[in-house]
């Protein structure tokens, strides 16, 4: 089976003495679906971020997508980032921009025409039942509705990889269960890789998953 | 309305280093009319010995323009009742022979000692007076009024500069939630900063657009140009094309450089 991510003596630091991952090595296969949980501060989000790049190895090896992300460039970390969808606890919506922009953004990035863009975000308007707020702005919705818009832009554009860091963190439980369907139905239907950062795995998920768990700067795999 | 009143402090600032340059150009343009006005109303005086042709003061210095001789009729006429006739005749004789220099251009004080210099290696020239005095008084009052300008516009430039770099770092703040969030699903920098450099051009010809309607207005009513006639110096303070388009790239530039300072500067949220 084809890796997504693979780490080998992975450390993760943001200062030059401090360890917040240490020495981790793991794998997580091409459409799988992992939680990776862990006390607060025990570096699960840090963790998350390296995927992504906006935090470097501090020593080993991790690719990404096939990425190797030690030292990588401007334009080779813009090039993996247009294929991962990435949904936050805090939405990170953009508040200028109407819900149908936000979740057209990364098809704007990937450079599609607006007819194909256009199309694809009603399409996932309709999947997260939001076609009726397109046009509204993101501080007039719910946050359950927020992180819907954040879910339907994470998928816009076909990723490899969906890295998710406490989506359900801010929600009710009603919302909580709306978003765990909606990453189950990414990962069921569309064979997308699901990276989940989280304190409690949700009960009564339908897709068998991975659980690593991280405590004193190591990665353990729990299941 | 909203999205003017954001972008305003920027507008004025800019308009202010665009006023600032067209009013240096504008006084420039005075100083540069205001010398042909004197040059046409200044001459140097020879007195030589002998008679020159036009030609011949031509060929002693390139700034000469043209050449008059002063008659002495008038003189001489004056002391007819004073001498006999034949002593008349004689001064007639030896009087020398007086003659006006016009130059081609207003010419700085330096020149006109070299000019001096130029004429006096002819034997024949006895004395030539430049009126150096006068002269070097009202120039140098006018180089000064210059200088004066051009430092003005220098520091209201240099300050006004360091607003917009202000106000601009105001705008990457405000920004900065949305490049970072495009930074993430893989955008260029370009695309980051679209919002921020679109802006800045509409800033910019905002600003080039309460530049000219100002000066039309300053040209449409003479605020300016009337006083400046009364002294016969005709000037024209605002051209609408070359002006326009110098304003246009100043605040462009300006305003690009700067955004692109910015964006340069920007590090993305880990």
């Amino acid at each position: 089976m084809d890796k997504v991510i693979v780490a080998e003596n992975l450390s993760l630091s943001y200062k030059e003495f401090e360890t917040i991952i240490s020495k981790a090595t793991f794998s997580i296969d091409a459409g799988s679906f992992v939680f990776i949980t862990g006390a607060s501060g025990s570096g699960k989000s840090t963790l998350l971020k390296s995927f992504y790049g906006a935090i470097e190895p501090r020593q080993g090896q991790l690719s990404v997508g096939g990425v190797k992300m030690n030292h990588i460039g401007t334009s080779k970390l813009n090039f993996l980032r247009r294929h991962i969808g990435i949904v936050f606890q805090d939405y990170k919506l953009i508040k200028e921009w109407t819900i149908e922009k936000n979740v057209m953004l990364p098809l704007i990035i990937s450079g599609y025409t607006s007819d194909v863009s256009g199309a694809q975000v009603q399409k996932l308007l309709a999947h997260v039942k939001l076609t009726h707020q397109a046009g509204k702005y993101p501080p007039e919705l719910s946050g359950g509705e927020q992180q819907r818009v954040a879910m339907a832009r994470a998928l816009a554009h076909n990723p490899i990889l969906i890295l998710a860091d406490e989506p359900t963190g801010n929600l009710d439980e009603y919302s909580s269960s709306v978003i765990w369907s909606l990453l189950e139905g990414a990962n069921t239907q569309l064979k997308t890789t699901v990276v989940v950062v989280t304190h409690h795995i949700p009960e009564g998920l339908k897709v068998p998953y991975k659980h690593y768990h991280i405590e004193f700067g190591n990665i353990n795999e729990i299941s | 309305m909203k999205s003017l009143k954001n972008h305003i402090s920027l507008i004025i600032a800019l308009f202010t280093v665009l006023a600032s340059v067209q009013i240096y150009v504008a006084v420039d343009r005075t100083i540069a009319a205001y010398e042909s006005h004197l040059k046409n109303d200044y001459s140097v005086i020879v007195v030589a010995n002998k008679a020159f042709t036009p030609q011949e003061f031509k060929t002693m210095s390139s700034m000469i323009e043209r050449s008059e001789p002063i008659s002495t009729a008038q003189v001489l006429e004056r002391l007819k009742g004073e001498m006999s006739e034949k002593n008349l005749a004689l001064l007639k004789l030896t009087l020398p022979k007086f003659y006006r220099i016009y130059l081609n251009r207003f010419p700085t004080p330096h020149e006109i000692n070299g000019l001096q210099k130029k004429l006096q290696k002819n034997s024949s020239i006895e004395r030539v007076e430049g009126f150096s005095q006068t002269h070097d008084t009202v120039y140098k009052l006018m180089l000064l009024f210059k200088d004066v300008v051009q430092v003005f516009s220098i520091a209201i430039a240099a300050v006004t500069s360091l607003l917009i770099l202000k106000e601009m770092r105001l705008w990457q703040f405000q920004h900065a939630e949305r490049m970072n969030i495009m930074a993430l699903f893989g955008a260029p920098v370009w695309l980051r900063s679209a919002v921020l450099f679109r802006l800045a051009i509409v800033d910019a010809m905002i600003a080039t657009l309460i530049l000219c309607f100002s000066f039309f207005i300053i040209d449409y009513y003479a605020i300016l140009t009337l006083p400046l006639k009364e002294i016969g110096i005709s000037v024209q303070l605002f051209n609408f094309i070359n002006d326009a388009l110098r304003s246009l790239a100043i605040s462009l530039g300006i305003s690009i450089v700067l955004t692109f300072t910015i964006v340069m500067f920007h590090r993305e949220e880990e």
